[in-house]
């Protein structure tokens, strides 16, 4: 995690030793935010207000930082995990974990880079110039031409951690995860269903509540 | 925890903790017998067991390295996984979902009844479910199987609900929340369930029975019983006569250790133990320990397995609850007429988010995959489980290309289906569909088999030391002090999970086993 060091002024002495003058100095730091994150490329979006994340986030602003891949190659990333995986109402911050989680491997394994480099050069190249700017239809043809590569692999099997096995993904499909620390579901709603009849007591007793 | 020296050469020792492990070690502590427990896994608990599907795997799979081949589809979309199972105390019963069926009597004489298929290797077993009974009486007593013992039946969810509802309208008449070893009411010091939806990632509450919380304890307790976790059984010796003398194994630092013994008893589960039996090869055994018959390895069966998953217009929300919550039973019968030999049970399965995108289809993307994750609140689920055909080139292994941390070779599974296996889930498909489109579904899918949770037949129990492994206590034909003591042991693979007829198969070899050393045979 980056962290922007605070510089605290020389405070006065004051009744608490721990408490300044809360004068704040003017720091000799650079201003623009986008400097802040020193990496190779920088993927920035909103979550949209009608998304059930808007409300759980702490902020709908979002920013990934990527340390290997351009902010190009992230964009047509996430845009391949997309088409791959189209959910529509799933915001495109989700899809960027999927980037970064790649922009991670290739971080660690120039191999991984050049084989995620070069896959995007594919992807551009089949698109006839750019292709997070195609179509839908245009980056369904282009994806499924790649199929059976082995940089359709490394994103597709990516996808399925990244995509679905976070917060994000749990809230948006509605899967809460972790149970026991809220007791289970005996209480909450494992039998709640009532668009169907109930089962006869002897093939479905009822719970025991002492 | 009792210590006993390795060079203490009066111990029974006992190769995993699981159903069949973990059982033996605790019925022979409990009759004085003093039992080391060799366990390549680590020691987890209900404290740290972790609701959360791909770490939960992490914790508690057997992850050593293993190849497939054959022409299922789990080498193709799981190479490197051909089972789903545990290394850690307690074994697969950590991560189990609970069902206890006992097998139906002419499964133990298939060969008898379904008379010849071709390409199968079908034997009679050399008990009888009569044989069984009085030990089924006491596992389902052990393990607490709801319906049996006066323990009420558990009640059932939602993804229970829609395939009751589904089970009713097409007549179905055996639909009910299954005899299960989870507590419906508390009982044996262990809570009642609390249905958190985690049954395969270990149960926190305790609810469902495993031998990590039941068990091994109680054996603990006796003073009988001398634990050693993350002991890697690499080898076992036997000494000029041809009985098991000692069991090399490596401890968690890597280091080579020997454990004399006066019996060995190995519940590795179906891979690990023919592999080890193969592994302990000598100029005595250059087939491998007790493989004059050729059989080790051989007869690999995982249960004739697929999924049907179902979208509704309503929410489902089948991830509350117990993961296997209910049961229709009516195909399990043997009937030919349906096109081939034995039978299914039909049973709820539900998967987390994590696990439904890797397993629904492995390898799908696009639109319609897409539609099916979109629906996930609106899923139902079921498991179907049949009787696979034994063959002789289903079969576990050596690849000496491929050599684990150790520099043993790793085990290689073989599988190809059997036409018997095709038509049984074919039919078993249909009919899950045929339920939920009762129930209202909007869309079905028909999911492959899972890399392989129920694992057996490899160390196969029969008569004849030509063309089985084990007699009929699970004692190796060619090396009296020897047992098989896991699901290996199983002649063939019947329609119901295995793990009540594991427990139920090591409580009997602890009787065979202390009278043996009572009569001063063994």
């Amino acid at each position: 995690m980056k962290v922007i060091p605070i510089v605290h002024a020389q405070a006065a002495r004051s009744g608490c030793d721990d408490e300044g003058t809360g004068e704040v100095p003017k720091l000799d730091l650079p201003l623009v935010r986008r400097e802040f994150l020193k990496g190779s490329g920088v993927l920035m979006g909103t979550i949209a207000s009608s998304s059930v994340l808007f409300s759980l986030a702490p902020s709908p602003v979002w920013a990934v930082e990527l340390k290997t891949l351009s902010k190009a190659e992230g964009e047509a990333l996430m845009k391949m995990g997309r088409t791959l995986y189209p959910h529509k109402k799933l915001p495109d911050a989700v899809y960027a974990l999927l980037a970064k989680d790649l922009d991670a491997d290739a971080s660690k394994d120039p191999q991984a880079a050049q084989q995620l480099k070069d896959g995007v050069a594919e992807l551009n190249k089949a698109a006839g110039g750019s292709f997070a700017k195609a179509s839908d239809a245009k980056r369904k043809q282009v994806v499924k031409g790649m199929e059976g590569t082995p940089f359709f692999g490394t994103v597709r099997g990516k996808c399925i951690t990244s995509l679905y096995n976070n917060d994000m993904a749990f809230a948006h499909f509605g899967y809460p995860g972790s149970a026991w620390e809220k007791g289970g579901y005996i209480t909450r709603g494992f039998q709640d269903l009532k668009w169907l009849p109930a089962p006869s007591s002897q093939a479905s007793p009822k719970p025991w509540f002492g | 925890m009792a210590k006993f020296d390795q060079n203490d050469d009066s111990v029974v020792v006992v190769i995993g903790s699981g159903a069949g492990g973990g059982t033996l070690a605790n019925e022979l502590a409990q009759k004085g017998i003093k039992v080391v427990v060799l366990e390549a896994g680590a020691m987890q608990s209900q404290a740290s067991f972790i609701n959360d599907e791909w770490k939960s795997f992490l914790q508690l799979a057997w992850l050593d390295p293993r190849t497939t081949s054959g022409t299922w589809r789990v080498a193709k979309d799981f190479a490197g996984l051909p089972a789903w199972i545990c290394k850690t105390v307690g074994g697969s019963t950590t991560h189990w979902a609970g069902a206890s069926l006992r097998l139906q009597e002419h499964e133990f004489k298939t060969k008898t009844v379904y008379g010849d298929v071709k390409g199968a290797t079908l034997m009679d077993w050399p008990i009888t479910l009569k044989d069984m009974e009085p030990w089924y009486a006491k596992a389902e007593d052990k393990m607490g199987v709801t319906r049996t013992n006066g323990i009420p039946g558990l009640p059932g969810n939602n993804n229970f609900k829609v395939m009751y509802a589904g089970a009713k309208k097409l007549g179905y008449q055996e639909c009910h929340t299954g005899r299960m070893a989870i507590n419906s009411v508390p009982r044996h010091d262990r809570a009642r369930c609390m249905q958190l939806g985690f049954c395969f990632q270990g149960c926190k509450s305790g609810a469902k029975w495993s031998t990590l919380y039941t068990e091994l304890p109680a054996a603990e307790k006796t003073g009988n019983m001398d634990l050693r976790t993350e002991s890697h059984a690499v080898r076992i010796e036997h000494n000029d006569l041809g009985k098991a003398s000692a069991v090399v194994y490596m401890d968690k630092d890597g280091k080579e250790q020997r454990q004399k013994a006066r019996a060995v008893c190995v519940a590795g589960n179906s891979i690990e133990t023919p592999r080890l039996l193969l592994l302990s090869a000598s100029s005595k055994f250059p087939d491998g320990l007790a493989n004059s018959s050729g059989e080790v390895g051989k007869n690999y069966m995982r249960h004739m397995t697929g999924s049907v998953y179902a979208v509704f217009k309503e929410p489902v929300n089948m991830y509350r609850g117990t993961t296997m919550a209910g049961i229709i039973s009516d195909e399990a019968r043997n009937d030919t007429k349906r096109g081939f030999a034995g039978g299914y049970e039909m049973e709820t399965l539900s998967l987390g988010l994590p696990f439904m995108v890797a397993f629904l289809e492995p390898g799908a993307w696009g639109d319609e995959f897409a539609w099916y994750i979109d629906n996930y609140k609106n899923m139902a689920g079921m498991w179907l489980v049949g009787e696979d055909m034994p063959r002789s080139t289903n079969r576990i292994t050596l690849n000496k290309d491929v050599k684990d941390k150790y520099g043993n070779p790793v085990p290689n599974v073989h599988f190809d289906d059997h036409d018997n296996d095709v038509a049984m889930r074919n039919h078993a498909f249909g009919q899950g569909e045929k339920v939920y489109k009762a129930a209202g579904a909007v869309k079905t899918w028909r999911t492959p088999p899972y890399p392989s949770t129920h694992n057996l037949g490899t160390c196969r129990m029969g008569n004849d030391p030509k063309t089985s492994v084990c007699n009929a206590y699970g004692q190796a034909h060619d090396v009296p002090n020897l047992f098989i003591s896991d699901g290996s042991q199983f002649t063939t693979g019947a329609a119901e999970n295995p793990t009540l007829t594991i427990v139920t198969l090591a409580i009997r070899q602890a009787d065979h086993i202390a009278g043996q050393m009572t009569k001063k045979v063994l």
